[in-house]
Formats: C-alpha cells, sequence, structure tokens
C-alpha cells in the first residue's frame, strides 16, 4: 500500500513538474516537452495492443497519420475551430482501425504482425501518390492556426500556449486510457495476451476484443497525430512510414511494456536522445536500430519497467 | 492480343522474382519459426553488394552473381548466430522485434554507405537487347528472370524431396527436439537454413538489379510485396507460395496496363479477400489465432 502511495505521490510531482517547466526551461525545451507528450500518448495507444492485449503492429502510424491529415485538412479547407478537428481525427482513425483491425485480427500473431504492417504501407503510398488530396510527398502544410473552441480564447500559435493545450489534453486521454485499461474489458485484454485460448473456452468471443483494443488504439493514436500536426505545422507521409511505427515500437521497449507509464517515460528517453544524437548525425534510425535489438535481446524490461519491478518486487 | 503477351511476361517476370523472396521467407519460418522482417532488406543489400562488386572492383555481372549472396550469407550466419539465437526460447514477439530491429539497421546503413540516390546496373552484353516472343519485342533480361525463377523452384523442390540434405531440414522443421535426438545437429541447421534464406533473397536482389533501379526503398518494397504473397498463398506452403506470387505478379502485370488508377490498391483488396474468404491462405494449413 504504501509503494501505491509512492507512486501516486510521485506522479502528482511530475505532473506539477510538467505544469511548471515552462517557467524554468529554455523555449527549445518546452518544443521537446510538447514533442514528448504527443509521442508518448502515441505510444501508450500502441502498447494497449502490444503490452496488454499481445498483439505486436507495425503499422500504428497509419492511424497518428490519419489524425494528422484530419487535423491539418479541416484546418486548411474549412477553418474548423481545433477542438473538432481533433474529434473528427479520433473518429477518422478509429474507422480506419476498424476497417484495418477486421482483417489483421482474424489470424495469429505472425501473421498480425504481417498484416498491419501491409496495411500500414498501404496507407503510406495512398498519402504519397494520391496528389490531388494528399499533396503527395510535400504533405499538407500552410494551414492557419486559430482559434480553440468552446468559447476559450487561446493563442495557439504561441508554443508555450499550445504545450499547455497538449499537455491537458495529453493527460485526459491518459487518464482515459489508464481507466480503459483497469476496466473488466482492459483485464480481459491483459487474460488474452496471457492465454487466449483460455478466455475463447471461457465463452468469450476473443477475436472481438482484439479488434475493439486495436480501435481504441487506433483512436488515441489518432489524437496524437491531431496534435501532432498544428505542433509540426506539417501532416506529412513520413509520419505514416513504417519507420514511424517503429518509433512507437521501440518508445514502448525503452520504458516497459508492462506497465502503463513505460511508454510517456520511453517517449522521454526516446525525444531527448533523438535531439542529442540527431545533433550529431543523420543516420538517427540506426541507432535507433541498435539500442531496439539491444533492448530486446538484454533489457526486455525496459528502463522504467526494471526500476518498478524492483519497487513493486514483482 | 500483343499487349495481352507484354502483359503476361510482364506478370511472370514480376511473379518469379516474387516467388524466389517469397519462398526464402517461408523456408526460414518453416524451420525458425521466424518471420524474417529483414528479408527484403538482405535482397537490397545482394543488390547494393553486386552494384559495388561490379563498379568498384570490377566484377562481371557472373562473377558478382556468385560473390554477393555468398557475402550476404555470411552476414547472415553472424546475425543469426549473434542475434537470433538469444531468443528462440523467448516469446515469439521478441524475434519479430529483432528482425524488425534488423530491417532498421541494414536499410539505413546501406542509406549510409550508398546514399539515398537511385543507382543502374546494366545487364551484360550477353543478355542486353530484345527478342521476339509471339510478335512482342521483349528484353532478353526479362525472359532470363523468368529462368532463373523457374530454375530456382526446380532446384529448391528437388533438394528439399531428392536429398538427405533436404529431409534432415524438413526433419528439423517438424521436430526440433526430435531431430536432435535422432542426431542431427540442430542449432547448425538452424544457421544453415537461416544463411540459406538470405542467399536466396540475395540472389534475388542481384538478378533484379539490372531489371529495376537500386535504391534505398528496394527493401521494403519487396518484403510488404512477399508478405502479400505469403498471406494469399498461406504460410507454410510452396505451392501456395508459387500460386500467391503468380496472383500478385498478375495483378501488377495486368493491373498496371489495364487499370492504372487503382493499381496501388489492387495488390491488398486481392489481400483483403483471401482474409475474407479463406484466411488461411489459398493452400495453407492452420495458423487460426
Amino acid at each position: 500500500m504504501t509503494t501505491r502511495l509512492l507512486i501516486a505521490g510521485l506522479l502528482a510531482l511530475v505532473l506539477a513538474a510538467l505544469f511548471l517547466l515552462p517557467y524554468g526551461v529554455s523555449y527549445f525545451y518546452i518544443f521537446v516537452a510538447t514533442e514528448i507528450l504527443i509521442m508518448g500518448l502515441f505510444a501508450a495507444s500502441f502498447n494497449l495492443v502490444f503490452g496488454y492485449t499481445g498483439m505486436l503492429s507495425f503499422g500504428h502510424a497509419a492511424f497518428f497519420g490519419m489524425g494528422s491529415y484530419t487535423t491539418a485538412m479541416l484546418l486548411l479547407h474549412l477553418q474548423v475551430p481545433l477542438v473538432w478537428t481533433l474529434l473528427a481525427a479520433m473518429l477518422t482513425s478509429m474507422l480506419l482501425a476498424a476497417v484495418i483491425g477486421f482483417f489483421c485480427v482474424r489470424l495469429n500473431e505472425v501473421y498480425f504482425a504481417m498484416l498491419t504492417l501491409a496495411f500500414g504501407m498501404m496507407v503510406f503510398s495512398v498519402a504519397h501518390q494520391w496528389r490531388s488530396v494528399t499533396n503527395g510527398s510535400d504533405g499538407i502544410t500552410g494551414f492557419p492556426l486559430t482559434e480553440f473552441g468552446l468559447g476559450l480564447d487561446l493563442q495557439l500559435a504561441n508554443p508555450l500556449v499550445y504545450y499547455y493545450v497538449v499537455l491537458v489534453v495529453v493527460v485526459l486521454a491518459a487518464a482515459l486510457l489508464y481507466l480503459v485499461t483497469r476496466s473488466p474489458f482492459g483485464l480481459i485484454l491483459k487474460a488474452i495476451s496471457e492465454n487466449p485460448e483460455r478466455v475463447a473456452f471461457c465463452g468469450l468471443n476473443e477475436r472481438r476484443f482484439r479488434l475493439i483494443a486495436f480501435i481504441v488504439a487506433g483512436l488515441f493514436a489518432g489524437l496524437a497525430g491531431g496534435l501532432f500536426a498544428p505542433f509540426n505545422r506539417v501532416a506529412s507521409p513520413d509520419m505514416i512510414h513504417w519507420s514511424h511505427s517503429a518509433e512507437a515500437v521501440l518508445m514502448t521497449i525503452l520504458g516497459g511494456s508492462a506497465y502503463f507509464l513505460g511508454p510517456f517515460f520511453g517517449a522521454m528517453v526516446f525525444v531527448l536522445l533523438e535531439t542529442w544524437i540527431t545533433s550529431y548525425t543523420d543516420h538517427w534510425m540506426l541507432v535507433l536500430g541498435i539500442i531496439l535489438a539491444l533492448m530486446v535481446m538484454f533489457f526486455r524490461r525496459g528502463i522504467l519497467g526494471t526500476v518498478l519491478d524492483r519497487v513493486l518486487r514483482r | 492480343m500483343q499487349s495481352f503477351i507484354a502483359a503476361l511476361l510482364n506478370s511472370l517476370d514480376i511473379a518469379l522474382l516474387l516467388f524466389v523472396i517469397a519462398v526464402g521467407l517461408n523456408i526460414i519460418f518453416g524451420v525458425l519459426n521466424v518471420i524474417n522482417f529483414a528479408h527484403g532488406a538482405l535482397y537490397m543489400l545482394g543488390a547494393y553488394f553486386a552494384y559495388t562488386a561490379m563498379g568498384l572492383l570490377g566484377l562481371s555481372f557472373w562473377l558478382a552473381l556468385v560473390v554477393a549472396p555468398l557475402l550476404v550469407a555470411v552476414v547472415a550466419v553472424a546475425i543469426e548466430r549473434l542475434m537470433l539465437r538469444t531468443v528462440y526460447d523467448r516469446h515469439i514477439t521478441d524475434s519479430l522485434l529483432l528482425t524488425f530491429a534488423l530491417l532498421l539497421i541494414i536499410d539505413e546503413s546501406v542509406r549510409m554507405i550508398w546514399g539515398p540516390s537511385i543507382q543502374v546496373v546494366n545487364p551484360p552484353a550477353l543478355l542486353a537487347g530484345t527478342v521476339s516472343v509471339f510478335g512482342v519485342n521483349y528484353p532478353l533480361y526479362g525472359l532470363f528472370v523468368i529462368a532463373v525463377g523457374l530454375a530456382m523452384m526446380l532446384g529448391l523442390w528437388l533438394l528439399f524431396t531428392r536429398t538427405r540434405l533436404g529431409r534432415i531440414v524438413r526433419a528439423a522443421a517438424l521436430d526440433r527436439e526430435m531431430a536432435q535426438t535422432l542426431g542431427i545437429n540442430v542449432p547448425l541447421v538452424i544457421t544453415g537454413v537461416f544463411a540459406f534464406g538470405a542467399w536466396i533473397a540475395a540472389v534475388g536482389g542481384v538478378v533484379a538489379a539490372p531489371m529495376r533501379a537500386i535504391g534505398p526503398a528496394m527493401g521494403e518494397k519487396i518484403i510488404i510485396e512477399s508478405f502479400i504473397v505469403v498471406v494469399i498463398g498461406g504460410l507454410g506452403s510452396f505451392p501456395g507460395t508459387l500460386l500467391g506470387a503468380l496472383v500478385l505478379g498478375g495483378i501488377h502485370g495486368f493491373g498496371g496496363r489495364f487499370l492504372p488508377e487503382i493499381n496501388l490498391v489492387l495488390p491488398y483488396i486481392g489481400m483483403a479477400l483471401v482474409l475474407l474468404l479463406k484466411p488461411q491462405g489459398l493452400m495453407g494449413k492452420g495458423a487460426s489465432a
């Protein structure tokens, strides 16, 4: 019980630190922190499928990209307030996840991994080549960032304001996602990852549960993507490429897939490493691959995972 | 009629190259129970090794066809011994993660060493030019690719059904422990099979080089298509792999000519249809969740 209190206290401390962060660091690190929050949500949504349900997806960036494009296009063509574009991003990526997931959950994990990669690259090719709609490899840029909506008067173009918007949205979304993992539904997902046959024998349609998990994960990835486009000022096909899905995989493995906060912690380490390493070399992906391989071989529980294992004596 | 024959030959070209790549993927899966996400990257490595052997070292195409795949096989032995071996006794997810990491490493290494631009390899003088097939002028090299695919198919069939080595590999694929008990050196077989699969992929890469331009995206393109092939044909089935390759080759060869607007998503529609109607693939055996 005391360890639980300790963790709750630490969490409150982290939240307070995130809230006060702009008072202590330079402008540059406000950008970095914004990116960490968005990518953390992306990785956490991936982990609902990977860590909680036991399905390894290599195409999760498709939903992130769908959210990005939805937001960017609504801002560009219709100048909708941001909050509505975020809701639309969640809706479109949820629908995309429903279609792709419908095919991907039909077979075992080997097929799942192959199919998610293949369908993810289908979405990438469409974004890359359907120029009249997506503007090809240049992506969607030059969209105005005017109002947030809900009657709030926010200067979204100001990075500091946008940081707080992202902070509030990500914390709310993460809380919601956490509740999903602790709900009876979330426990069934956990059971599926441990023993799918047994879940099926209990009379549950495990394929349907896996599909719902995939859709929920797609929805939150879409929200992350929707937040990312106004931050990045562009929605481009790179966000859909499998190498972007790989980032979610690595962040989750870095932090630890067994704990809810693992992917967020992994995102922090990842983005800081990226910022630091890309100032030395353009070949960040090579470093990413090497770290992923080493983590899988020797440090599978992740950094935060290993620490929490010790503290909670698992 | 002429455009039909041209489309048919083109389809066969694509299909037999795809067969060569997808069959290696399938052989590795059969014995190691690992889907090698880096298989396309090894194919690409074969093409780039041949490019360097021919350009920098001045070897002939034929010598490059021998040397480059062997080098890739050596790389594969290192990969299997140093990396894959550490995760065999774990959940299958870990080996998928590891080959995915390899995909990142090899892809980016290729970009680093050879740069992001596209390179061209010329076909050997013997195979340059075109020939007339049923009144259609077709590149001679395209026919050579078809011949290599057919030879590979025949060779693999003979290897796995007619030789002692083939029987040993099949025994190790069926039941590792039993094979080990019968005195087969299973770890060696596993290393050998992974290297052999990589060798096949690299042969495909070298053969593909003069037909298609070499670029850092060639690996990811072929691996996605190989996945579509094994999903359509069914994982673990040789005839299925051939059938899947022919279907996808046909989609590209005929779709590209007659339905260019939706050619991009046609393979995925084909794959989705198979998943709906026959989820195990057209010739697959059990793989249900």
